[in-house]
This record gives structure tokens, C-alpha cells and sequence, in this order.
């Protein structure tokens, strides 16, 4: 196979969707934050999720940081399109993440200025923050954005910005649409689910399982209808085509449908997803002492989210579509790093399968033992 | 303009508020975190419980001073798009990947590591435990590489050419960038600098607890340890300092000057050791002196900097001027130019890359080629285009002044008193000497002073480039109006120092508590 530009293009939008994909499963830990007080009734019990939490809260915020790397390595045109237009969205959920560094381990430590109870609302608010604004950041790759690029600005000395962003909002306009919303809520619903999940893998206490399987049930009412209601809106609604000879972009009707249609096996992974994260939802109410709800839906959740960047990248689609100047959007040709340095990136990127083993091996051994009270008890190297 | 102006000025503060608190606590966890590596080794060498409880007790402070570390480091990456998008663009193409590299290389690395290091005692065996807390500290020193490399490129930038057909700058050169000797001399100056940084906090809390005269055990053997690690790092410090002072002086003449307030240049040049502005002195057109009193080493900068005795250091004046003989790029020896050469070649530049896209849009070829061909004999000073007037390229002199020289005097200073902690260790004599040990105590402020005057210096210093030459900083932005950046200026700034109270509590309830209660 000849490693051709587009070949490059192809392979960084992919694993733009594998970082993605994994940092939605990676926000059980938001949800689990949003679960605390419904969870545990007792302080003890509290202790217990913190510091279950606690071990993994880190693998999330770096998997963000280095999507947020990744992107801006791979296609720098996003990075300064929507980082710099959508102002308001991406700083909104920065401070829910940098508030969220410090509380794991100031909050039960003595001289933390802001007590207990502040760190454990700053968990709550990134929970909900972050979850659900990166939900509705993604659902912008369907819904459009409101922003110009002009790359001959650059020789207008008074005001040489390429991309411009053409509302007071900045990104906040995002959360006035009922698609990018219900995909929001979708997200935020799904991290409480999975956050539910990973407390009945993680910690061993009756208490604790029987009030997060409940929270399984719970959240999966929600969460079906808001991803339903997302997934029915993006489907009907239109979509931006570029045409690869031209570089022309145009807006086809029923595109993400017959996208789903034409990369059939998009279908089957988006399909095999949805099955696999329902199978974990209703395996973990139904079945006793069923505890490996979280790999499913992590799976699902995984296989789900890839099949959505997909649809919004591949065959010829604009993943940031512009509502205020349709040449402007921007697809994976047009907002790429150059055939170097794409190259030079792909290289780098075999060390994607040794993190992820590394990751996974200090998984395994660090958590052979679920967590229980007593643990909690003698350990001193907790939260 | 003015609205402009006031967005870059915002943006410019908000980087340098985020910058600099993030650089309080990165230096700690770079020198506290291999100090803490070497405890636990000795730990593992002699199975001496107390060296476990040492280690673990420097590990509590460490894990404390990390959190807010990577709190404040999150917004860093992210701002190059928020406040900084036309940069991204710009230079995207090279300064994303070390970024993204950094991200993969060295964060995970960080995250994973460091919940073994905290929670592993009990689950990983002691050498597994050992092997983390290394893999945690290389996580550390790697993510300071990339992110050194990244801004020593847009300091001296290397293997990338202009692409008028994308409008921006693209790589040819990974290994440039990479090996690019200023980002070597950056590279060890910062992470040596956290080592020293790291040494002198070990040293100044264990002289507290000298002075109380309790966890006696755990302050000396901290202090050895901390001491040759010190000394190691000061020693790596002044060498890639003196590496660094030749690379500003070839790459970024004006900073220079700046450091030590050269307004006339000239051949056997003093260094200013010690010295006062003149505060009268506004500007380099101006006939006012520039020092009101001034201690100087003669001959010195010419040879810090030329490696001759004799050689010519252009003062700011000879920069405006040019006239001068310099090495250019190939290390050719040229007559330097003017600045208003250089405004004018980045005028011819600016203007062709417009003239170039007209007659692209218009498909005229023969018109493309001619000012393909103009762009890219003009390119090299292309954001002097953007320049109005001289001035705005003096950086602010006082400021850069001073914090060269606090940070010189002091690291001068961090390497006698490494020499004397290590001496008095020896001859056990330390114990004893209470007002050495409150200067030891009080020389953790001065650590974190000398290393965000050096921050100061080399960011403060280069202004107004993003990119030396290439790009100002006024051409970087992104278009958010300045009452927005002024909004998340003051959010930082409030976020930030709310935490940073809580993290001095929580550290100095840590040392009080010390090292028994900890286990």
C-alpha cells in the first residue's frame, strides 16, 4: 500500500476517534463524581468511591490532554478554529478540570484552605461540566459552528487572525441547540451509568453495589432517549460533503444516514456498540453479583463513540461544519498538518500500543483486589 | 489598533500569569522528584525501614505539589488555541507535534506511574514500586523536553519553510528541532534548575526541623542527599547557562542587550555585575546614560558571549542602526542591517505573500512564481511586517535586566551554599550553626525567585516575537475581545492563588506534622 497524504490524513483522523472514543469511556470517572452523595450515605463510604476514583481520575485528564495535543499536531486548522472561536466552551471545561487536579488530593488532607466540601463540589461540577459540555463540544462536529477562515487575512497588518468566529457567545450559542444538548446529556447520563459500572467492579461492599446497580437503572432511562433523540437528529438532518476534486463543500441532504450506509461497516461497529453497551446495562441489573459491567460498556461506549467521529470525518464529510460560511468548513483534508509532519506523528504513534499496554498491565495489578473498608481503614495513602 | 493592542496585552498577561504559576510548582516536582527516586533507591540498597519513611514522607509532599502542577498545566496546552490561534495555525504544523509527543510520551507515563508510586506500596513489589517511582520522575523530566523543544524552536526556529499555498510554516526537520542547540542548552538549564530548586526546599525544611531539634535522622540524611543533588544541578546550570548566553547572543541579539542593559555596544565589553538603571533613560534615542551606578568585570560579556575578548556585542542602539559585522544564519560574517531594513524586507514579504495569493485566485502563474520568489528571499524577517515602529521591538529593559542579574547573582550564590551544606555535613558541624541553619531556611523563597526571574528573562526578554522574527506577538492572537481575555485573566488569577493557599497549607501542616505520623 502506498503511504499516501491521504493515507495520513485517513490514519490521524483515526486516531483523533480512538483518543475521543476512549476519553468518553474515561468520563466514568465524571460520572462517578456526580454519584457520590447518591452512592454513599456514610463518610466511610464516601472515602471508598474517592479513592476508588481516585486511581483513575489521572488516565482521563491525560487522555484529554493529549487529544487536545494530538488534534492540534494533526489537524492545527481545529485546534485554531474552535479553540480560539468557541472560547467560552473549551475554557468552561477547562476550569471544571483544573478544579477538578487539585481536589483528589486536597480534599481530606489538613490546611487545604477550602475544606472538604468544597473539593467534593468541585468533583460534582466537573462531573457535570465536563461531561456534558464535551458532549455538546462533539456534537458541534454535527451541528455546525459559526465561524470564517480566511487565510489570506494574514497579510491584513491591523488585523491578520485567519479564523474568526462570528457571534458574542463564543461557543456558548452550542448549548442552545437541542442536538448538541441531548448528545450533552447523552454523555453525562452515560458517565453516571459507567461510573455506576466501575463502582460494582472496583469496590467490594454490598451497600455500594446494590445502591450503584440501582443507578445503572436509574440513568439508563435518560440516557437511552437523549442518545436516541441525538442519534434520530443527526441521521434526518443534513450534512456537509466536500468534493475531493474541487475542494468545493456542499450541504446533502440525509449525509450522515447515507454515510452510515456507505461505510457499512461503520453501521455494524456503531450496531455492535449499542448492543454491547445495552447488554452491560441490563446484565448488571438483572444478574446477581454481575461485575464486569464496566468492560461491555466500556467496549460499547468505545466502539460507539469511534463510529460517530467516523460518520463526521470520513467519506468526504466536513467534521466542523461552518453555519456562517459553508467554504469554510473544515474536513480532514483541508485542516491537516503537512505529509511530513503527519508522517514524522505516525511514526511517533507506535507508541500508542506500548502506553496502552503499560496502562493496562498497572491497571490489572494495581486493582487484582477490589477496594474494600477495611482497606480503607489501614491504608494511609488515600485520599 | 488600540482594541488590538489591549487583546494582545491580555492575552500576553494571562499566558505569563498561567506560565508562571505553573512554573512555581513543575520545578519542585522535577528536583523533589528525583531526590525522593534516589532516597527510595537507597531504601531498596540497605532495606533501612527509616529510609522508607523518609522516602515516603518527601513522596506526600511531592504528591501534593503535583496536583496543583497539573493543574495549572492543563490550561497551558490548551491556550495556544484559545488566546493564541493564529499561531497555531501559523507554526501548527511544527510546534503541535513535540506538544502532542509530549502528551503521549511523558503524560501517561506521569499518570500511570504516579498512582503505583501513591497506592502500590502494598500491591507491587519493591523493585516494581522502585521502577515506578523512576518511570514517574523520567515522565516528568521527558514532558520538560518537548515542551523545551517547542519553545526553543519558536525562540531560534529550525527545519520548517514557509508554504504560501497553505499560509503557513511547515516542518522538513524533525531532528532540527530536536537537536536544535538551544533547545539542548534549555533543556538542561530549566530541568537542572529544578534540581537545585528541589535541593534547596529538602535543605530548608530540614534545617526547620534542625532548629526544633526533632526528626533529626530524616533532616540530615535528607540534606546529604539533597546537597550533592544540588550541587549536581547548579553545576549543570552554570555550564548550560554559559551555553545558553552564547546562543542568545547569536540567535537573539536584542534579549541580549536587555539582560545587561547594552545600549552602545562595543568590542572588549564589561559584564555588569551588579548594577542600577539610570530610570530616567525611556529609550535607546534618547542622550540619558543608562546606568546610575554600575559594577562591571571588563572584557567579560565579550567573551561570554563571542568567546573573544575582543569581540563586538552590538548594544540596542547598533541593532536599531545595524552597520555592525555579524554571523548570519549560515555562519557567514555579514554587515547587519537596520531595523528599518529589516521593516522594510518584512513589508516586501507581507506583501508579496498577498500579491502571491491575488494571482493565484486569478490562476496568473508567471506573477505567482515572481512573488513566490520575493516571499521567500524576504521571509526570514516576515514579521518585521508587522512592526509600526522600532520601538516595539526593545523589550522591556529594566524588567529583563534585573531578572538577569537576581538570577545570576543567586545561582552564584546556590553554588557556594551547596559547597558549605556539603562541607558542614561532612565535618558534622551543621547541627549546631542555628544561623546558617535560618539562612538555609530562608533560602527557599530565593530558590523560587531566582527560577521565575530566569523564566522572565527568557520570555520576557525575547518580546515581542512568538516566533524571533517570524511572528510578534500581535500578529498571533485570536479574536476574542479583550473584555473576555480580561474575564478568564482575573478567573485564572483568582482559581490559581485560591490554590496555591491551599497548597502552601497543606505543605507546611505536612512538615509539621513530619515524618512519624505519616506512617
Amino acid at each position: 500500500m502506498e503511504l499516501t497524504y491521504e493515507f495520513y490524513q485517513y490514519y490521524w483522523w483515526f486516531l483523533i476517534s480512538v483518543l475521543g472514543a476512549l476519553l468518553v469511556f474515561l468520563l466514568f470517572v465524571q460520572g462517578g463524581q456526580t454519584l457520590l452523595n447518591t452512592v454513599a450515605k456514610t463518610e466511610e463510604e464516601e472515602t471508598l468511591l474517592i479513592n476508588s476514583l481516585g486511581r483513575k481520575w489521572e488516565l482521563t485528564f491525560t487522555t484529554l490532554v493529549v487529544f487536545g495535543g494530538a488534534f492540534f499536531a494533526s489537524f492545527p486548522l481545529f485546534y485554531s478554529t474552535s479553540f480560539g472561536g468557541a472560547y467560552w466552551l473549551w475554557m468552561a471545561i477547562l476550569f471544571s478540570f483544573i478544579i477538578q487536579a487539585v481536589s483528589y488530593e486536597y480534599r481530606s488532607k489538613p490546611g487545604n484552605f477550602l475544606g472538604k466540601k468544597t473539593y467534593d463540589t468541585f468533583l460534582k461540577v466537573n462531573g457535570l461540566v465536563g461531561s456534558v459540555l464535551l458532549g455538546v463540544a462533539v456534537g458541534t462536529f454535527f451541528s455546525g459552528s459559526d465561524f470564517v477562515v480566511n487565510k489570506n487575512s494574514i497579510t491584513d497588518v491591523g488585523m491578520p487572525v485567519i479564523s474568526t468566529w462570528q457571534n458574542g457567545l463564543h461557543g456558548l450559542e452550542a448549548l442552545f441547540n437541542l442536538q448538541n444538548l441531548s448528545l450533552g446529556l447523552a454523555v453525562f447520563f452515560l458517565a453516571r451509568i459507567q461510573g455506576a459500572l466501575y463502582f460494582m467492579n472496583n469496590i467490594d461492599d454490598e451497600n455500594i453495589y446494590a445502591r450503584s446497580k440501582r443507578q445503572v437503572a436509574v440513568n439508563a432511562i435518560p440516557f437511552v432517549v437523549f442518545f436516541i433523540l441525538f442519534l434520530v437528529l443527526v441521521l434526518l438532518g443534513a450534512g456537509h460533503e466536500v468534493n475531493t476534486v474541487t475542494g468545493e463543500i456542499s450541504l446533502v441532504p440525509y449525509k450522515y444516514f447515507f454515510n452510515l450506509i456507505e461505510m457499512y461497516w461503520v453501521g455494524i461497529i456503531l450496531l455492535v456498540g449499542v448492543v454491547f453497551v445495552l447488554l452491560a446495562i441490563l446484565r448488571s441489573i438483572m444478574k446477581k453479583e454481575f461485575r464486569s459491567g464496566i468492560w461491555f460498556s466500556g467496549i460499547g461506549t468505545v466502539l460507539v463513540v469511534l463510529s460517530l467521529f467516523f460518520i463526521a470525518g470520513y467519506n468526504n464529510t466536513a467534521y466542523y461544519p461552518s453555519v456562517a460560511d459553508m467554504q469554510s468548513s473544515l474536513t480532514i483534508y483541508n485542516s491537516s498538518s503537512s505529509f511530513f509532519t503527519l508522517e514524522v506523528m505516525s511514526v511517533v504513534s507506535i507508541l500508542v500500543p506500548i502506553v496502552v499496554a503499560y496502562i493496562a498491565y498497572t491497571w490489572r495489578i494495581m486493582d487484582k483486589k477490589s477496594i474494600t473498608e477495611k482497606e480503607m481503614q489501614s491504608e494511609n495513602d488515600k485520599y | 489598533m488600540d482594541d488590538l493592542m489591549s487583546v494582545v496585552d491580555w492575552s500576553r498577561g494571562q499566558f505569563a500569569l498561567t506560565a508562571m504559576y505553573h512554573w512555581l510548582f513543575v520545578p519542585l516536582t522535577l528536583g523533589l522528584g528525583l531526590i525522593v527516586a534516589i532516597m527510595e533507591t537507597i531504601y531498596l540498597k540497605t532495606k533501612d525501614e527509616r529510609w522508607k519513611r523518609i522516602t515516603k514522607f518527601w513522596m506526600s509532599i511531592f504528591g501534593v505539589n503535583f496536583a496543583i502542577g497539573v493543574a495549572t498545566g492543563i490550561i497551558l496546552e490548551f491556550q495556544f488555541g484559545t488566546n493564541w490561534s493564529n499561531y497555531s495555525w501559523f507554526v501548527g504544523d511544527i510546534f503541535g507535534a513535540p506538544l502532542a509527543i509530549e502528551g503521549l510520551m511523558a503524560f501517561f507515563l506521569e499518570a500511570t506511574f504516579l498512582a503505583v508510586m501513591f497506592f502500590g506500596w502494598n500491591k507491587v513489589s519493591p523493585r516494581f514500586h522502585l521502577a515506578s517511582t523512576w518511570l514517574t520522575i523520567i515522565g516528568a523530566s521527558l514532558s520538560a523536553l518537548w515542551i523545551l523543544v517547542a519553545n526553543a524552536w519558536m525562540q531560534h526556529p529550525v527545519g520548517m519553510y514557509f508554504n504560501p499555498n497553505t499560509v503557513r510554516n511547515e516542518m522538513y526537520d524533525f531532528w532540527a528541532l530536536v537537536f536544535s542547540p538551544v533547545a539542548t542548552n534549555k533543556f538542561f538549564h530549566t530541568v537542572s534548575s529544578g534540581w537545585v530548586l528541589g535541593s534547596i526546599f529538602v535543605i530548608g525544611v530540614s534545617a526547620w526541623y534542625l532548629l526544633k531539634k526533632r526528626d533529626t535522622l530524616l533532616a540530615l540524611r535528607s540534606m546529604n542527599v539533597a546537597a550533592w543533588v544540588g550541587l549536581a544541578g547548579i553545576c549543570t546550570v552554570l555550564y548550560t547557562g554559559d551555553g545558553s548566553a552564547v546562543q542568545v547572543f547569536q540567535k537573539q541579539p536584542m534579549k541580549l542587550a536587555a539582560m545587561e542593559g547594552v545600549y552602545q555596544g562595543s568590542t572588549k565589553h564589561g559584564l555588569v555585575l551588579f548594577g542600577i538603571l539610570n530610570p530616567d533613560k525611556k529609550s535607546y534615542t534618547d542622550q540619558e546614560k543608562p546606568f546610575l551606578f554600575e559594577v562591571k568585570i571588563p572584557s567579560l560579556l565579550s567573551l561570554l558571549a563571542t568567546r573573544h575578548t575582543d569581540g563586538f556585542v552590538p548594544g540596542i542602539d547598533d541593532l536599531m542602526k545595524g552597520g555592525f559585522p555579524q554571523l548570519n544564519q549560515k555562519g557567514e560574517l555579514i554587515t547587519a542591517p537596520s531595523v528599518y531594513d529589516k521593516m522594510m524586507q518584512g513589508k516586501v514579504a507581507v506583501q508579496a505573500l498577498s500579491d502571491y495569493k491575488k494571482a493565484q485566485a486569478k490562476g496568473d502563474s508567471s506573477m505567482m512564481t515572481v512573488n513566490r520568489k520575493i516571499l521567500e528571499e524576504n521571509f526570514h524577517y516576515f514579521g518585521y511586517g508587522y512592526v509600526d515602529s522600532p520601538e516595539q521591538l526593545v523589550p522591556h529593559v529594566p524588567l529583563v535586566f534585573y531578572s538577569f542579574h537576581i538570577m545570576i547573582l543567586l545561582g552564584g550564590y546556590f553554588f557556594v551554599f551547596f559547597i558549605l551544606i556539603l562541607f558542614l555535613l561532612n565535618r558534622d558541624r551543621l547541627q549546631n550553626m542555628k544561623w546558617l541553619l535560618w539562612i538555609c531556611v530562608w533560602t527557599i523563597p530565593l530558590g523560587y525567585l531566582c527560577l521565575e526571574a530566569g523564566w522572565v528573562v527568557a520570555e520576557v526578554g525575547r518580546q515581542p516575537w512568538v516566533i524571533q522574527d517570524i511572528m510578534p506577538t500581535f500578529a498571533a492572537i485570536s479574536k476574542v475581545g479583550s473584555g473576555i481575555v480580561q474575564t478568564t485573566f482575573w478567573m485564572f488569577a483568582a482559581i490559581f492563588t485560591l490554590l496555591l493557599i491551599a497548597d502552601v497549607g497543606i505543605i507546611l501542616k505536612q512538615i509539621k506534622k513530619g515524618s512519624d505520623q505519616n506512617n
